[in-house]
């Protein structure tokens, strides 16, 4: 290997302008991968973050209320017509002692069971329809973290106390300590309440700014005509990808309806599915260029190299041995526009971390440029496998004959 | 009894088998070559000189006959056998000198070493220097070969050749591209490695006045062998 690697090393070296050129070439076709699968990582990081920054890895809902006809006699046949049932406001069955399953759970990092429903706030003449989420509030801000979002006043829930949404405030003219009616179920039905507001929040999402007022967990029970119920549990997950799998899971175990965020974010799944598509694509034909170009300056060398080749073969150099010298020139043009490129790449994320939008940062981490490296060096090889196989089968008769 | 190097029965050698225009260049080839042998190998241009060398060198196989090396029938032999074969049976000197411009000169010296045996060893870098200060060129061992004059090209490629210390010595027409002068010291070259190392060597010439100064003469004209014959000439051999 000692010579092959010479030979290959000098080959290379003294066709410097070609080496310089395709080395150019393969250094800008790595840095185009590693940035671009950079920037698009860092987006997507960016836009799971916000959107999870508001919403629960998993939810579980009571299971749809569903008609339940009797069971058919043997050979019997009916012909239904089947009206599906309004799903009213319910509670999840035995909700504390799923609490504390999920609590033992390993895979769930935090349990938040959640009174929610539909009510009206008024204040003076104005009316709008709201959300009522009753929490625990120390359980809630393990998975959404709201405290950090109040503009206005404080995070403190209790009895006779609402959290608003800063859209919500500003549609009715609430400030810190303002009075807020509240209606969930008609004036005759007792389920109203008038709520102090002790804090503003805005979370930047329009629907929840406008529409949430988070109450104390027993007074939203109360409003919803939900006494000691719960709808909804939230759960937060280590890992956010595995949130499918582990909501599966628990569906499979508790026979509750378990969402997870990937199910409720369907579209924007599916936007960052095409996403990643487009730049693997991207990065499969920057990396065909790339090989197309070694495997025709390959070519071109043994053209001008026939003559060495001949004499090379002539002094006892094996058909594999050419093949080596001519893999390794490939693999080695792959091997350093990848430490070229890789360094091309640091610096165009450091100038859209400097200078770009500000959004969020371009991370390029060391798996990134191992893998981009890797696969540039056996591009390399790989481009070089034909041009390589033309040099081994070259007849050195001919090729002396050449000078 | 001088021991048998090089052994050919009946080799024929023809170009563009089964097309039209198949030509057979060489006819039934009989020829030996002793360890002690200096022979020159002459004839008209075309009439097969390089052909022969070309078969005799395993750098292409005939259409028919058989050719021994060493003992070794070599018809049988795949690319790779033939290849290390030739590696360790036969030196090699072209018409034009054939060094690699990428290497040293004395990288080029050592170059059949390194493909056989890879990293050269410490003696075999001194048998370089031994042999390049012999041909007289000691310092030039650092020099890219492109930097040589064409005589001190072909005296490298002579040493090039003869560095695996190699039983058959092949050289069609060294001197053909050089003065007189050059020629001749090339030619004094072979002699003299030819008496130190002991290899038999085959020299395709178009001068008379050297191959006149070879042990025998090899005559070939439209690929028929016409004329063998030995002579002791004037120079230092003492076989
Ligand atoms: N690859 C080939 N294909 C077809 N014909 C060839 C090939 N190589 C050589 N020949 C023919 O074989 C004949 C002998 O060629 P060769 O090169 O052996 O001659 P030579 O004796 O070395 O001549 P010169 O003294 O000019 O070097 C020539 O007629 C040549 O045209
Ligand atoms: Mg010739």
């Amino acid at each position: 290997m000692y010579t092959e690697w010479n030979l290959a090393v000098k080959f290379l070296r003294d066709a410097r302008g070609q080496t310089a050129m395709i080395s150019v070439a393969i250094t800008v076709g790595v840095a185009v991968i590693i940035y671009i699968v950079a920037l698009i990582t860092g987006l997507q990081a960016n836009m799971i973050n916000r959107t999870l920054g508001t919403q629960a890895h998993i939810k579980v809902y009571a299971p749809k209320e569903i008609n339940l006809p009797a069971p058919l006699e043997n050979g019997e046949l009916r012909l239904m017509l089947e009206d599906p049932r309004a799903q009213r406001l319910r509670s999840i069955n035995n909700w504390q002692n799923l609490r504390d399953l999920f609590d033992a759970d390993a895979e769930l990092l935090a349990v938040s069971p959640l009174a929610s429903g539909p009510a009206f706030a008024q204040r003076g003449t104005a009316h709008m329809s709201v959300a009522l989420i009753g929490i625990d509030p120390v359980r809630y801000q393990r998975v959404i973290p709201i405290a950090n979002d109040i503009i206005a006043g404080e995070f403190r829930i209790g009895a006779g106390n609402a959290v608003v949404g800063s859209r919500l405030a500003d549609e009715l003219g609430l400030h810190v300590s303002d009075k807020l009616r509240i209606d969930a179920g008609g004036s005759d039905s007792g389920r109203e309440a008038v709520l102090s507001v002790t804090g503003i929040f805005e979370l930047g999402v329009r629907e929840l700014d406008e529409r949430y007022i988070y109450l104390d967990l027993p007074q939203a029970q109360a409003l919803l005509g939900l006494p000691g119920g719960i709808t909804t549990i939230d759960l937060l997950v280590p890992d956010v990808f595995s949130a499918e799998r582990i909501a599966a899971r628990l569906h499979h175990l508790t026979g509750l309806k378990v969402e997870s965020w990937m199910q409720t974010n369907s579209q924007l799944m599916s936007a960052l599915k095409a996403q990643r598509l487009s730049t693997s694509m991207i990065s499969f034909f920057v990396a065909i260029s790339v090989a197309f170009g070694i495997a025709s300056v390959l070519s071109i060398s043994i053209v001008q190299r026939t003559r060495e080749i001949g004499i090379l073969r002539a002094m006892g150099a094996t058909r594999r041995q050419m093949l080596t010298v001519f893999l390794l020139q490939g693999a080695l043009l792959g091997l350093a526009g990848a430490i070229a490129g890789s360094a091309c790449s640091y610096a165009l994320a450091w100038a859209f971390n400097t200078f770009g939008p500000g959004l969020f940062q371009i991370v390029i981490w060391p798996g990134l440029l191992i893998s981009a490296s890797a696969i540039a060096t056996l591009t390399g090889l790989i481009a070089a496998a034909i041009p390589a196989r033309r040099a081994a089968r070259l007849d050195p008769v001919a090729a002396i004959r050449y000078a | 009894m001088p021991e048998e190097v090089l052994h050919l029965a009946r080799v024929h050698k023809s170009y563009n088998i089964g097309q039209p225009a198949q030509t057979e260049v060489l006819h039934g080839i009989d020829l030996h070559l002793a360890r002690g042998d200096f022979a020159a190998l002459i004839g008209p241009s075309g009439s097969g000189k390089s052909t022969l060398l070309n078969l005799i060198g395993l750098l292409d196989t005939p259409s028919a006959g058989e050719i021994h090396l060493l003992g070794r029938p070599t018809q049988t032999m795949n690319d790779t056998e033939r290849t290390m074969h030739r590696a360790c049976a036969i030196g090699f000197v072209f018409q034009f000198h054939h060094l690699i411009n990428s290497f040293s000169v004395m990288e080029n010296i050592l170059m059949p070493l390194m493909l056989t045996r890879g990293k050269p060893k410490l003696q075999d870098t001194q048998l370089a220097y031994t042999l390049l200060a012999e041909v007289g060129l000691a310092d030039h061992a650092t020099r890219r070969p492109d930097e040589l004059s064409g005589g001190q090209q072909q005296r490298v490629a002579v040493v090039r050749a003869l560095i695996t210390r190699p039983a058959l010595l092949l050289a069609d027409e060294p001197t053909g591209n050089l003065d007189t002068t050059s020629a001749d010291s090339v030619f004094q070259l072979l002699r003299r490695f030819h008496q130190e190392f002991g290899c038999a060597v085959l020299l395709v010439t178009h001068d008379p006045r050297l191959s006149s100064a070879c042990d025998r003469t090899i005559k070939i004209i439209d690929g028929h062998i016409v004329s063998d014959t030995s002579h002791i000439a004037s120079g230092d051999n003492s076989h």
